[in-house]
């Protein structure tokens, strides 16, 4: 891919006006490396369905230019296009059983990615509207301005608490030492006995749930 | 949670907990295995009612034995379906596979009413008759369309809905099919619309319900 990316600069204008059937052959050479993109990445998913470790950190970093390509062509604002790549490798490590070596492996993810890329469109669409039925409740109400913040951040703080609590233990661990606590993964690890790719795994969790609970809840 | 950096490090962090996977059978055995259900049920019918009454009614009238086979087309072509959209990347065009076969089901059995006589060892139903064919189709539709639903949890499915929608119409299916057996009415506009119903239902409560339980977490 590199190559003929290269190829693609180096040609420059001239060199496409000069012969035509050069953009024919390169991109028939992008179309082939691709092929040969995806059959390296399905042989990496394959080994990783297997327990390799090396071969599923390999492919989903190098399935991260395609999440976030799924995610613009749904139309995910630049500022969510991250939160989408997170959510796609959690769905990808939960479902990495569904994925069939025999069969393209750019197709499998990118169908996971633009799922969740419409997930958190219609999520933010949903999110929007309820900032702005808060604004104009806002404008409606005349004694506002008696609302301190301090009581609007005491019950944010009350409703956060509530929201950890249903947490499952292991995500409500993971907030509390991590988060709350703001103790080291080393030292959360040792004081939980649990592995800090665990911990990491349940905060990335814990902190999506608690953003659907909030958002959920206002 | 947007820092491109913690990309790297939530892959490290589930590299750590990466455990080996039983890779999903084919959707074309998954589909069989759930159709060695359905015949066992059948079988379980068949050893009840015999089939000699299913057999005379459909030599004696042609109409109906196709309406059998497209019930029994239209279960195994859309459960399959449901199974192949329960695996991310397959085309969502699968959902068109049970059109056919529920055409050739629905089309012969319209043209079961037309008849003007009356198939052997059945009865035109009267008004309530029908009620029984209903809960029949229900009642059988509830535990396979569950089965299913439980089935395809362990998979993908990325559009819940319309997969839903194919279990309700493979199990209505299915449920139709196994009423074939002892189905003691002939086809008339009153037991046609009562099937109707009952297919609709289920697919109904399966895009409704079905369609949540498959949503992924």
């Amino acid at each position: 891919m590199h190559a003929s990316l290269t190829a693609d600069g180096a040609l420059g204008l001239d060199g496409v006006f000069r012969r035509p059937d050069s953009r024919a052959a390169l991109s028939a050479t992008t179309a082939s490396d691709q092929h040969e993109a995806d059959r390296r990445r399905a042989a990496w998913m394959a080994a990783a369905q297997a327990g390799d470790r090396r071969a599923y950190e390999r492919v989903l970093a190098d399935s991260l230019p395609l999440i976030r390509a799924a995610a613009r062509r749904q139309g995910v604002p630049i500022d969510n296009i991250d939160d989408v790549v997170q959510e796609t490798l959690l769905t990808v490590h939960r479902v990495r059983h569904t994925y069939d070596p025999s069969r393209s492996y750019d197709a499998w993810i990118t169908a996971i990615a633009s799922r969740r890329a419409i997930d958190a469109l219609r999520s933010h669409g949903r999110r929007d509207r309820r900032e702005l039925h808060d604004e104009q409740v806002l404008d409606m109400q005349t004694d506002h301005a008696d609302a301190t913040l301090d009581t609007e951040r005491e019950q944010a703080a009350r409703r956060l608490h509530a929201a950890i609590a249903t947490l499952p233990p292991g995500q409500r661990e993971a907030v509390e030492q991590l988060a709350l606590r703001e103790r080291s993964l080393a030292e959360a690890a040792q004081h939980t006995g649990r592995n800090a790719g665990a911990l990491k795994v349940n905060l990335h969790r814990a902190l999506k749930a608690l953003r659907n609970r909030i958002h959920g809840d206002s | 949670m947007s820092d491109p950096r913690n990309h790297h490090a939530l892959i490290d962090a589930l590299g750590g907990e990466l455990a080996p996977v039983r890779r999903l059978p084919p959707p074309w055995r998954r589909a069989a295995g759930w159709l060695l259900v359905v015949a066992a049920i059948a079988a379980a019918l068949f050893a009840h009612y015999g089939p000699d009454g299913m057999l005379r009614r459909w030599a004696g009238t042609p109409d109906l034995a196709w309406a059998g086979v497209g019930a029994v087309l239209t279960a195994i072509t859309a459960a399959w379906a449901a199974f192949t959209l329960g695996v991310p990347g397959r085309s969502p065009r699968w959902a068109w596979l049970p059109l056919a076969p529920a055409l050739l089901w629905i089309g012969a059995s319209g043209l079961g009413c037309l008849r003007d006589w009356v198939a052997p060892g059945t009865v035109v139903a009267g008004p309530h008759q029908p009620i029984g064919c209903l809960q029949f189709i229900l009642a059988f539709s509830v535990p396979l369309s569950a089965l299913l639903i439980w089935l395809l949890r362990r998979a993908c499915p990325l559009r819940p809905v319309l997969t839903a929608m194919l279990i309700g119409l493979a199990s209505a299916a299915a449920s139709a099919s196994l009423l074939e057996i002892c189905h003691e009415f002939d086809a008339a506009a009153s037991d046609l619309l009562t099937h109707a119903l009952a297919v609709v239902l289920v697919i109904g409560i399966n895009a409704a319900m079905g369609g949540r339980l498959l949503q992924s977490r």
